[in-house]
C-alpha cells in the first residue's frame, strides 16, 4: 500500500483494483456477523475451505466474510457470485451441494432459496423477497458487498470518492451547507439537525476540537449500529473525515461498547488500512489536511452513550452526564468544542456528499428526510435489520417486511425508541415513521430499535421491565432520576405482584411527569415514556392486576398458576421429567397433577408440553381446580391413551 | 507474577492522558478481574488518587471487583429477549448454578451475569458463555447447556 497523493492516484488505484477483478470469477460472500456466527456460520465456512480443495477448485473461488446481510431470522445467509444467488440458512451439510451444483454446475438449489412461508413459492432475486421489497437499503447493501477487513473492497465500490470530491471541489463551508441542505438529523435517538450542530462546533471557541462516533448502542434490542461498524467501517470513517474537515477537526474518537468485540476489531483495521493509504494521518490525499482517529472503548454503561456522559468517559473518568447549558458542541471533550454524532449519522455523510443534498432530502418526509434503519426485533416473523424512507408507516415495517406476528398471534403494541420510548398500539399503526409522529404518540425515534409484542406479553410488566432497566442504569448524579425511577419501579413491583392498590397508577404518572421535567439528562427526562404510554395505551391491565389481582396475558408470576387439564393429559411424563422442583406428580398413564406447594412457576411444564396436548395451562384471576380423585387417574389402554402415545419416547 | 503483567500494561498507557478506563479494560481481559494490588499499583506509578481508580472500577459493569470464575455465563436481559421468555432462561440458570446474578460458584467455575442486549436479537432468548452464543434456548435445555462446561 503506498499513500495516495491526489484524488487522480485515487482513481487510478480504484482502476487497477477493478482491473484485477475479474467479474466473472465465482465468490462467496457469507454473512459472519454475530447473529449468523451464533447460528454456527463458523462451521460453514470452514465446510467450504475443505470443500474447495475436495472438489478441486481451490484458488478459483473467493470467499467473502461480510457483515450483516439484515434478514438475522433466515441466517445463515451467503450470496454466490457472478449470478448473485441468495441461499438462506446454510448448514455446513449443505456446502458440498453448493459447491458442485451452484457454483462448477450453475444449477440454483430451490430448498435453499427463500420460500414464502404461505405458498412455498421460491424467490430467485432479492427483490422478489417481500422483507427486502419494500426496503430501501442505501446503508446496509453496501455490506454483502464488502469484507470489511479489505480496505480495496470499498475503494472498488466508489469509496473515500466523497472525501476527495470534499477536500478538493469543496470548501469546509461549502461542505457544511450541503449537509444542511439535506436536513440529515441525528440517527442516535434526539433527530437534532447535523448540520447545525457542525457549525456551532466550527464556529465556537477553542483548539483543538473533536469530532466524535457514538457507537455506544445501549439500547437492548437494537443492533444497527453494530452491523455497520462490523460490516462496513469505512463508510463511517469516511463520513467521519469529511466532517472533521467541514468542522476544522483534527482529531476524533471512535467509542465503541466492549460488547461488540468484531467492531472494534474491524474498524481498528479500517484505520490502519486508511492510514497507509493516505486517508488518515498528514496531509490526507495530498490536500494539507491532517485527521487522527484513536478508538475508545466503553466499559458497559448504558448512561455514558449520552453525549455528555460518553465525552467524560473518553476523558477517563466516569462517564456521567453533565448539565448542557452550554452545549457540548462548544464545549465538549477536556471542555473543547466537539460534535458527537451517531454512526449511521455519520455513514449517511458520504452519501450526501457524492450524490448532493437535493437527492438525499427527496427521501422520506419533508421534516425527516433520508433513509433510517429499524432493528425488528421481538414476537415477529422476520427479525432483523430494515432500512425504509422515512414516513414509511408502522404497519408496512410490521407486517409487510416482518411478515407480522409470529405463531399467529395477535400485534398488541410495538416498542419504539428503547427505555427511552414508548408502547405503540394496534389503533396508531398507520402512523408515519418519523420524528415528528412518534413524538405526538408519546414515543421517540430512539436509534432504532422496534420491538414487536403480541397478546402474551404484558404490558405492566413491559413498564416494569423497561423502568428496572432504567433504575439501575441510573448514574444517581441527580435525584428525581434516582428517587424517583426507585420508587416507580416499587411501585409497579407491587402491582406485579398483585400488590397493587388504588391510587398507584395516578401515583405512577405523578411521578413520571416530574422525573422528566426535573431531571439532567436525557435518561431521566425520557425515563416517563415507557409508563406513561402504556398507561395512556393500556390501563386497562393496570386496572386488571391492580383490582381482580389478575394478569391478562398470563405473564405476572406472582398472579397465575399452572395447572393440567386432565381431560387433555395424555400421561406423556415430558412435564414429570422436565420439573426442576419435582412439583409434578404422575407416571405414565396416570394423568399429572402438579403440586401447587411446591410449583415456583417455572414455566416448563407448559414449554415442555407436546402442542397436540396443550394440556397444561396458566391460569389467572382465578381458583386452581382441585386435583381429580386418586382413582379416576388411570388412563386405560386403547381408550385416550392409544391414540395419543408415542410423543414421549 | 501478576504485577509483571499488570505493570507492562500501565506502560503501554503511560504517556497519555485519559486512559485509565482503557487501562482497566485491559487489566480486566488479562487477569479477569481487578485486583486491589492493580489499583494501589496504577494508583503509584499514574499518580491518579485511589478513589476515582475505585470509583471507575465500580461504575462499568465490565470491570469486576472480584474475581470471575473459570467461565463467563452472561444472559441476555435486552427487550426483544425479554418477551422472548428471557427471565425464565435466568430463573433456570440460577437454579442450575444455584447462585444469583452477579455472584460466582463456590468452586470457582461459572460467573454468572446478565447483560443489557448481545445484539442478536434474532436468536432470542440468547445466553453468551466465554464468547460464544447460544440461541433460541429454552428453561429446559439450560442444564444440558452448561453441563458441557468443566
Amino acid at each position: 500500500m503506498q499513500r495516495l497523493k491526489t484524488p487522480s492516484d485515487l482513481k487510478k488505484l480504484r482502476e487497477d483494483i477493478l482491473a484485477k477483478k475479474d467479474p466473472n470469477k465465482p465468490a462467496i460472500a457469507i454473512c459472519v456477523s454475530t447473529g449468523c456466527e451464533a447460528l454456527g456460520v463458523k462451521e460453514v465456512i470452514k465446510a467450504f475451505k475443505e470443500e474447495f480443495k475436495k472438489q478441486g477448485v481451490e484458488g478459483k473461488i473467493e470467499t467473502k466474510e461480510t457483515g450483516c446481510l439484515g434478514f438475522c431470522e433466515k441466517g445463515p445467509r451467503i450470496v454466490v457470485y457472478p449470478e448473485e444467488i441468495f441461499y438462506f440458512k446454510v448448514k455446513a451439510s449443505d456446502v458440498p451441494d453448493i459447491v458442485s451444483k451452484t457454483v462448477v454446475n450453475k444449477e440454483i438449489i430451490e430448498r435453499l432459496l427463500y420460500a414464502d412461508p404461505v405458498t412455498g413459492k421460491t424467490a430467485r432475486d432479492l427483490p422478489e423477497i417481500p422483507f427486502y421489497k419494500h426496503q430501501n437499503r442505501l446503508l446496509l447493501d453496501n455490506n454483502a458487498k464488502v469484507d470489511p477487513k479489505k480496505i480495496e473492497d470499498y475503494i472498488a465500490l466508489g469509496g473515500y470518492t466523497a472525501l476527495a470530491k470534499a477536500l478538493y471541489q469543496m470548501t469546509p463551508e461549502q461542505v457544511l451547507d450541503e449537509v444542511k441542505k439535506s436536513n440529515l438529523r441525528g440517527r442516535g435517538g434526539g433527530g437534532f439537525p447535523t448540520g447545525r450542530k457542525w457549525e456551532s462546533t466550527r464556529n465556537a471557541e477553542g483548539e483543538p476540537k473533536y469530532v466524535i462516533v457514538n457507537c455506544d448502542e445501549g439500547d437492548p434490542g437494537a443492533f444497527m449500529n453494530r452491523a455497520l461498524m462490523e460490516g462496513n467501517p469505512h463508510s463511517i470513517l469516511e463520513g467521519l473525515i469529511i466532517g472533521a474537515y467541514a468542522i476544522g477537526s483534527h482529531e476524533g474518537f471512535i467509542y465503541v461498547r466492549q460488547e461488540y468485540p468484531l467492531a472494534v476489531e474491524n474498524m481498528q483495521m479500517a484505520l490502519e488500512h486508511a492510514e497507509k493509504y493516505g486517508f488518515l494521518g498528514k496531509d490526507i490525499l495530498g490536500s494539507g489536511f491532517d485527521f487522527k482517529v484513536k478508538i475508545h472503548k466503553g466499559a458497559g454503561a448504558f448512561v455514558s452513550g449520552e453525549s455528555s456522559a460518553l465525552m467524560t468517559a473518553i476523558e477517563g473518568k466516569v462517564g456521567e452526564p453533565r448539565p448542557k447549558y452550554v452545549h457540548t458542541s462548544e464545549k465538549g471533550v477536556w471542555d473543547k468544542p466537539s460534535t458527537l454524532n451517531n454512526v449511521e449519522t455519520w455513514a449517511n455523510i458520504p452519501l450526501i456528499i457524492n450524490k448532493g443534498a437535493e437527492w438525499f432530502a427527496s427521501i422520506g418526509t419533508k421534516g425527516s428526510t433520508g433513509t433510517k434503519i429499524f432493528a425488528l426485533a421481538g414476537k415477529v416473523n422476520n427479525t432483523g435489520l430494515v432500512e425504509v424512507p422515512m414516513g414509511i408507516t408502522l404497519r408496512d415495517i410490521i407486517f409487510k417486511i416482518g411478515g407480522g406476528i409470529r405463531d399467529g398471534k395477535k400485534f398488541k403494541g410495538v416498542q419504539t425508541g428503547g427505555p427511552s420510548g414508548g408502547v405503540i398500539p394496534e389503533q396508531h399503526l398507520d402512523s408515519p415513521v418519523d420524528f415528528e409522529e412518534l413524538a405526538k404518540l408519546g414515543s421517540i425515534m430512539g436509534s432504532g430499535g422496534l420491538i414487536v409484542m403480541d397478546e402474551d406479553t404484558c404490558m405492566v410488566d413491559v413498564a416494569r421491565y423497561f423502568v428496572n432497566f432504567l433504575c439501575d442504569e441510573s448514574c444517581g448524579k441527580c435525584l428525581p432520576c434516582r428517587e424517583g425511577l426507585k420508587q416507580a419501579r416499587r411501585i409497579l413491583d407491587n402491582i406485579v405482584a398483585g400488590k397493587g392498590k388504588e391510587g398507584d397508577v395516578e401515583n405512577l404518572q405523578e411521578i413520571a411527569e416530574a422525573t422528566s421535567a426535573a431531571s439532567l439528562c436525557a435518561l431521566g427526562q425520557t425515563a416517563a415514556n415507557p409508563m406513561l404510554t402504556t398507561i395512556r395505551y393500556f390501563r386497562d391491565e393496570y386496572e386488571a392486576h391492580i383490582k381482580e389481582k389478575r394478569c391478562p396475558a398470563l405473564v405476572c408470576k406472582n398472579l397465575i398458576s399452572y395447572y393440567i387439564d386432565p381431560a387433555k393429559c395424555a400421561a406423556c411424563t415430558l412435564c414429570f421429567r422436565n420439573c426442576p422442583v419435582e412439583a409434578v406428580n404422575g407416571e405414565r398413564n396416570k394423568i399429572h397433577i402438579i403440586d401447587q406447594a411446591k410449583c415456583t412457576k417455572c414455566g416448563t411444564c407448559f414449554e415442555v408440553c407436546p402442542p397436540a396436548f396443550r394440556a397444561v395451562q396458566k391460569l389467572s384471576g382465578e381458583p386452581v381446580p382441585p386435583p381429580i380423585p386418586e382413582d379416576q387417574r388411570w388412563i386405560k389402554r386403547g381408550e385416550k391413551a392409544n391414540s395419543k402415545r408415542g410423543v414421549a419416547n | 507474577m501478576s504485577m509483571d503483567r499488570i505493570d507492562r500494561i500501565i506502560d503501554k498507557y503511560a504517556c497519555e492522558t485519559g486512559v485509565l478506563i482503557q487501562l482497566l479494560l485491559e487489566i480486566q481481559r488479562e487477569l479477569n478481574w481487578i485486583p486491589p494490588e492493580a489499583i494501589m499499583r496504577i494508583n503509584k506509578r499514574l499518580k491518579i488518587p485511589v478513589s476515582e481508580i475505585y470509583r471507575v472500577a465500580s461504575f462499568y459493569t465490565a470491570l469486576s471487583l472480584k474475581p470471575r470464575g473459570r467461565h463467563l455465563v452472561r444472559v441476555c436481559a435486552g427487550t426483544a429477549c425479554y418477551v422472548r421468555g428471557g427471565p425464565r432462561i435466568l430463573d433456570s440458570v440460577e437454579r442450575t448454578l444455584k447462585i444469583r446474578a452477579g455472584e460466582t460458584t463456590e468452586d470457582g467455575k461459572f460467573t454468572l451475569e446478565t447483560v443489557n442486549c448481545l445484539g442478536c436479537c434474532a436468536l432470542g432468548p440468547v445466553v453468551e458463555i466465554d464468547g460464544q452464543y447460544h440461541g433460541k434456548l429454552s428453561s429446559a435445555s439450560v442444564e444440558k447447556l452448561l453441563s458441557k462446561y468443566n
